[in-house]
């Protein structure tokens, strides 16, 4: 037995994928391919829906409910589930409320407070998970209405606390964009970070011995990224640009990405969810890798909690509640992320909230109503999950189950 | 017919690896182990035989940290120890390969055999771990098409080659492998068989659990019959035969009243 020879061209690459495909290793493709559908389809109904001043909305719009996805992924990565996590979100905002206006607090401490309220929420969780080995359907089933009645009883009787638009935190979700030029260096950034990864990698490998994918697939992924990327800045520049919030969000994905795949505590996250015995029996700490998972999803929540309150410029009983729950769970698995734990990454969380918001984007513009919305969001969400388990079938019948 | 020699020359020239003294276990008021006496010696296979319920399983997941036993010693290289869990057993040098091969089926092969010692300060150095995977597998002969597939891709003799790759990681001295081949085919099953004597060979202890005779008779040197959670008999590899290894299983023979395997000359 030898390593594979160095091949690895952009044939290769090619075939491997499709090998892929039809194994029923489906990846983000058909995500892509749906947001593609979409996208043409509202188009069509609607020319006003890739207009830059709507996609410029749609972006502000993700952002907090992403950043929510985010947090459910690594639970989801590691087979467990968050329902609370449209509650904890809307106590986040209703914390931040309470200690910046009615406290009059500085703004920070009730952000701060507001996500280690959410970090420690996530601990409980795993608390009362290893300790009675409840099912995390159900603790979060109770979290959920246990949250919901706190927020309300932070907000009081008025049932909302408004943060006025001079608020450092209502303009850094509104009008904070990025210059052009700063949004340009990052996808400079970005993208020749991208290749200095690539090569650093290839010299480790060929130091190693290891077979190597040839050179041009790396700068071709980087050249990609920097043209898509600065397509897309160009875009969004047509109107009031790139959103720091935005931003913010997708540099969250990129530091999760980086923990999930590169750190023994990720590789743990992954271990448990593919087979929890197995990880026990390798001396993988599951207990103190669950609770970090539950900690991490719900300081998410509250985060995104903290941004939809700045995006709307208030903390109100509705902050969180409805589908905000159903909506981060549906953009994770949406994105790829397996309902059945292990598979997976953090930037499902993007396309699968892409999706969302575009769907419901769209759906505004069209001015149908919050019934139709739902209907539709759910349709979305049911087609996703029976993607997942077709392609858990296949994967199956394929001998990679 | 032969019990099991004392005298060996080999015993005594190497003292045993592991040596268990009087262990019983009982789970409720099931007692599942009375007073085993086992020595395991290096660079050899060592079977344990019996039928269902003997206590098989139990004796090895006290050696693997599963269950620590209810009375009894167990000494390492000569010095009493404690097993208290699967990693305390796994840092005395003792790796266990479960029947259900405790693999990770989403993650890659690399993924598995690291799992839980990944190698790397701060962020994981897969290169080294890619690369020592590759060295591993190579040196167990084993042809697995890359190491970068999840190993829910592979046959089920790859997989056990995968799980008995993975215990040696940790540069074991003791390698226990419950019922390796069950679930294979007549091919991957002389994959494994070969794999074991390729272990032994250098220099590690073998324990084998198996129920196919034909599997034990080609690779152990001894073969230790429990029954009812007593040794109920000692064979040495060309001597024993196979009615006499089935009458000491099924309770028509037994030889267990001797001390153990290397007990008289000490």
């Amino acid at each position: 037995m030898s390593a594979p020879d160095d091949t690895g061209t952009i044939g290769d690459a090619v075939a491997g994928f499709t090998s892929k495909l039809r194994g029923g290793d489906l990846g983000s493709l058909p995500v892509v391919v749906g947001l593609v559908i979409i996208a043409v389809l509202f188009q069509a109904l609607n020319p006003r829906f890739l207009a830059p001043g709507n996609l410029v909305n749609l972006t502000l719009q993700a952002a907090p409910l992403g950043v929510i996805a985010l947090g459910t992924v690594v639970v989801l990565l590691a087979a467990q589930i968050d329902l609370s996590v449209g509650s904890v979100s809307g106590l986040a905002s209703a914390i931040v409320g309470v200690c910046a206006m009615r406290l009059q607090w500085p703004m920070l401490v009730g952000i701060v407070a507001a996500i280690a309220a959410g970090a420690l929420i996530g601990a409980f969780y795993g608390f009362l998970l290893s300790r009675f080995g409840v099912p995390s359907f159900l603790i979060t089933l109770a979290g959920l209405l246990g949250f919901l009645g706190l927020q309300l009883a932070l907000l009081g009787p008025t049932g909302s606390i408004n943060i006025p638009f001079s608020n450092p935190l209502v303009q850094f979700a509104n009008t904070w964009f990025l210059p052009p030029w700063a949004a340009y260096l990052i996808v400079g950034i970005a993208a020749i970070g991208m290749l200095v990864e690539g090569l650093a990698r290839r010299r480790r490998r060929a130091r190693a011995d290891l077979p190597l994918s040839h050179i041009s697939i790396t700068i071709v992924k980087a050249a990609s990224l920097l043209v898509l990327l600065s397509i897309a800045v160009w875009y969004l520049s047509l109107d009031r640009g790139t959103a720091v919030m935005p931003v913010l969000f997708v540099l969250l994905v990129v530091i999760m990405s980086y923990l999930l795949r590169r750190t023994r505590w990720g590789r743990s996250i992954y271990a448990v969810g593919g087979n929890v015995e197995a990880a026990r029996r390798a001396g993988i700490r599951v207990t103190r890798t669950l609770v970090t998972a539950f900690v991490i999803c719900s300081a998410f929540a509250a985060l995104g909690g903290v941004l939809s309150a700045a995006r709307l410029g208030s903390a109100t009983t509705l902050t969180g509640t409805a589908d905000t729950n159903l909506n981060a769970i549906a953009a994770a698995i949406i994105g790829g992320t397996s309902l059945f734990g292990g598979r997976g990454n953090a930037w499902s969380a993007v396309l699968g909230v892409l999706v969302i918001s575009a769907i419901s984007s769209g759906l505004t513009l069209l001015n149908l109503d919050a019934s139709v919305r739902y209907m539709i969001t759910g349709a979305v969400l049911l087609l996703a999950v029976i993607a997942d388990s077709l392609s858990r079938r296949s994967r199956t019948s394929h001998g990679r189950a | 017919m032969t019990a099991y020699d004392v005298s060996s020359a080999r015993d005594e020239l190497l003292d045993p690896v592991i040596s268990m003294r009087g262990i019983s276990k009982s789970f409720g008021h099931i007692q599942a182990l009375r007073g085993v006496d086992l020595d395991l010696y290096r660079g050899e296979v060592v079977a344990l035989v019996g039928d269902n319920g003997a206590g098989k399983s139990t004796l090895v997941k006290i050696l693997a940290g599963v269950h620590p036993q209810d009375s009894g010693t167990i000494a390492f290289d000569g010095e009493n120890v404690s097993i208290p869990s699967p990693a305390g057993s796994q840092d005395l040098g003792i790796a266990t390969v479960f029947q259900d091969l405790a693999l990770c089926d989403n993650l890659d092969v690399v993924a598995n055999l690291f799992l839980g010692r990944e190698l790397g300060h701060g962020p994981l150095d897969e290169e080294a771990m890619e690369q020592r995977s590759w060295e591993l597998l190579r040196q167990l002969g084993a042809r697995v098409p890359s190491v970068r597939v999840a190993v829910a891709t592979l046959s089920g003799g790859q997989r056990q080659t995968v799980a008995i790759a993975r215990s040696l990681v940790g540069e074991p001295s003791v390698v226990m492998l419950d019922e390796p081949t069950a679930a294979l085919g007549i091919a991957q099953t002389a994959e494994v068989l070969n794999l074991i004597e390729l272990l032994r060979d250098r220099g590690l202890c073998v324990v084998l659990i198996s129920h196919n005779m034909a599997d034990v008779q080609a690779v152990a040197d001894r073969v230790i019959v429990l029954r009812l959670g007593r040794v109920n008999g000692r064979f040495r590899a060309p001597e024993m035969s196979y009615e006499d290894i089935i009458a000491s299983i099924t309770g028509a023979m037994n030889l267990g009243d001797r001390k153990p395997d290397s007990g008289g000359a000490k």
